[in-house]
């Protein structure tokens, strides 16, 4: 058995350490024409009007139920290009590498995120690699950008109206929870994983059928902050049924020990969507025979009665502001 | 035997709604000690399900929220001090001191090291990991927490850990309570009295509501069922004016409580004066460290002598709490106070009083 490997500050010299970094573990498991010549940078054939997007990724813990900080690393670009009606193409790949860093484990990462982009459909075409000196960094840093070509241009929350349903393609604050209590060491098991997956599919199924109005992932701050976001400024109210919101009971479970609320939790692997009142329950079964839609719903709709609100009604008929997050939600003691 | 779950069911709480609603009902404040049941009435919204006679007052019950700023100063002081880890419960990080803003999560931006725990025994753990370090747990909290907090001074001993202290900052509902009766104008109808708490104490803690002052008392569990019953139970009471002491979360609480826990806290925690929040300097009201278990106390340790409160602060929490005024007639309010800078206990909790007010526009 060899002995373990460790990123060292050689690895971001820019030397042989780097150059075999790259074509020994990168390389094999990114290969594509644009990225194999090793330029300066990638040359690219893109037609028609085009998203760009980027995200940066420091998730503690790197290795979580449900997914990995290479496989959120795809996602979370390829779900941002989704979201503007763009089909992903090209990712960018940067790397923030601690000193001291296990090759396995980075070995690890690279095949998650290779094989992530590969079931979406996209080429990391170009890529930079550093090291920070151990104490400067968490292990691993990513950084993905990302070009689609736009297929369903219009998207936009200005198109928004009264009537429009609200739609969420599964269940709710599945990330958020699993990454909290896998941070604080309280539940083992598979009992609670993330639903970190690339929306580009689902994307394109509610797209397909028309009438959407906006789509848009809820990550940090969940659903509740996407809305508000949606209805802020106008004279619209995002009002939503609580009975109709999709959550798993073990999330359900987490949010009352910990004080949380499902509503605000993140989600990596769900997509929003404001739809036009004639088209939604074609969205819908669109969603539900699309791979990750199963536990799609409509959770509400758009109104005028709290302007500028993104409202609950509770079970028991009452209403409820979903007030924007001022900060990190953080776990209560009472 | 019913579960949780039977206190959600919707056509329940419908019924229980129904039976709260007579039109010949007096007008009545009640106040709901607890900030888990404040955060329970948010979620559910049962406040909008009540007649419009019947006004819910919230109470002193939010721990994090009654430390009265001097005292948050000092636990900014200690968590800066070179070697300390101090690990604490989540909501404590946005507590702000005398001066606003300065609150746990600048001193760690600022480079203190403060680990959000969820448990004593998490901050024993990290003593355990970290022998070099000092850590320090800050033991915030009622009469819920307390028996856990003893239970983790007891463990460090018997471990013989010399890196882990604890900050008792511990607090009493009772003696808060009749500090609030004793009140000229103290203007409560009733209590819903708080389940956890009385998991712990027993039901019968609560007894001298009904006995010393004539106030109606009900002890209540937190899903919406649970409340709406027990506010039925209330308000039958005010409505009949007849006083008693009534239960309604028996799945959890018993007349005597936790006999177990109350043991634990007895055998290392005393009752001594504290100072609340908005509320002032209240006899028998804190928790702190037993003689014997000196060498845990932090306060000997590090010195911790929070300032007395000096000047008259502006802040009306202490009225708001009574139901002496309503949250926007504090000259504070919406303006030096805000949920990004809060002045007040009622404005740290996210759904105490004045926070709910300025973010949902309630009175």
């Amino acid at each position: 058995m060899t002995e373990p490997q460790y990123i060292t500050l050689d690895h971001g010299s820019g030397g042989g350490r780097t150059a075999q970094l790259i074509e020994e573990l990168l390389l094999p498991a990114l290969s594509n024409p644009h990225l194999s010549p090793l330029g300066d940078g990638a040359l690219l054939n893109l037609s028609g009007p085009l998203a760009f997007s980027t995200d940066s990724f420091v998730i503690d813990p790197i290795f979580f139920p449900g997914g990995d900080i290479g496989k959120l690393a795809v996602c979370g670009t390829v779900n941002d290009l989704a979201m503007c009606g763009a089909v992903p193409k090209y990712l960018s790949l940067g790397m923030i590498l601690e000193e001291g860093f296990p090759v396995a484990d980075l070995q690890t990462i690279i095949t998650s995120l290779a094989a992530t982009a590969a079931s979406c459909g996209v080429q990391v075409v170009t890529g930079d690699t550093k090291v920070v000196e151990r104490g400067h960094g968490h292990g691993i840093y990513l950084n993905t950008s990302g070009i689609g070509e736009v297929k369903w241009p219009g998207l936009s929350p200005q198109t928004i109206q009264p009537g429009d349903q609200i739609l969420v393609s599964g269940t709710v604050g599945d990330h958020g929870t699993a990454v909290m209590l896998a941070r604080s060491g309280m539940l083992q098991g598979d009992e609670l994983t993330s639903d970190c997956m690339p929306l580009h599919q689902l994307a394109a199924a509610a797209l397909e059928v028309g009438g959407v109005r906006v789509l848009r992932d809820p990550t940090r701050g969940g659903v509740a902050t996407v809305l508000n976001e949606f209805v802020e400024g106008t004279a619209l109210c995002a009002q939503l049924h609580e009975y109709a919101v999709p959550v798993r009971p073990q999330v359900d479970a987490a949010c009352r020990l910990l004080g949380l609320d499902p509503l605000y939790c993140a989600n990596e692997g769900k997509l929003l969507a404001v739809v036009a009142p004639e088209t939604a329950s074609a969205v819908l079964d669109a969603l539900h025979s699309t791979p990750g839609g199963e536990n799609a719903a409509i959770i509400g709709s758009i109104t005028t009665q709290f302007e500028g609100r993104a409202v609950l009604k509770t079970s028991y008929g009452a209403h409820r502001v979903l007030s924007k997050l001022s900060g990190a939600q953080l776990p209560r003691i009472c | 035997m019913l579960c949780e779950a039977d206190f959600r069911r919707p056509q329940g709480v419908e019924r229980l709604v129904q039976a709260i609603g007579s039109p010949d009902l007096p007008p009545m404040r009640l106040m709901e000690v607890c900030g888990t049941h404040t955060m329970a009435l948010a979620r559910t919204g049962v406040r909008q399900l009540l007649p419009p006679q019947v006004q819910l007052i919230s109470g002193p019950g939010c721990p994090v929220c009654v430390t009265p700023a001097p005292v948050m100063d000092e636990v900014l002081r200690l968590a800066s001090l070179p070697g300390v880890t101090l690990a604490t419960y989540g909501d404590l990080m946005r507590v702000p001191g005398s001066k606003p803003g300065f609150d746990l999560r600048r001193q760690k931006a600022l480079g203190a090291d403060v680990q959000v725990v969820y448990s004593p025994m998490d901050a024993l753990e990290l003593a355990k990991a970290h022998p070099t370090r000092q850590v320090v747990f800050l033991g915030v909290g009622f009469e819920t927490t307390a028996p856990g907090t003893a239970l983790a001074v007891l463990e460090a001993q018997r471990l013989g850990l010399t890196n882990f202290s604890l900050l008792c900052l511990l607090k009493a509902t009772p003696p808060a309570l009749r500090a609030l009766l004793a009140q000229e104008d103290f203007g409560i109808d009733g209590f819903l009295c708080p389940g956890h708490v009385a998991t712990i104490l027993g039901s019968e803690a609560f007894a001298f509501l009904p006995q010393d002052y004539q106030k109606p008392a009900v002890v209540a569990g937190f899903e919406a069922g649970d409340l709406l019953a027990a506010l039925h139970l209330l308000i039958q009471q005010v409505k009949n004016h007849t006083p008693k002491l009534e239960n309604e979360y028996i799945r959890a609480v018993s007349p005597q409580g936790n006999e177990m826990a109350q043991q634990v806290m007895a055998q290392v925690l005393e009752p001594k004066d504290d100072t609340w929040r908005g509320l002032g300097e209240i006899p028998h009201s804190g928790l702190g460290l037993r003689r014997e278990f000196a060498p845990y106390d932090a306060a000997l340790r590090f010195g911790f002598a929070p300032a007395p409160t000096s000047a008259p602060s502006p802040c009306r929490c202490g009225d708001v709490i009574c139901g002496r005024i309503g949250p926007k007639e504090c000259p504070l309010f919406g303006t030096a106070c805000t949920p990004d800078t809060p002045v007040g206990p009622c404005m740290v909790s996210g759904e105490g009083a004045c926070a709910a007010a300025y973010l949902y526009g309630r009175e």
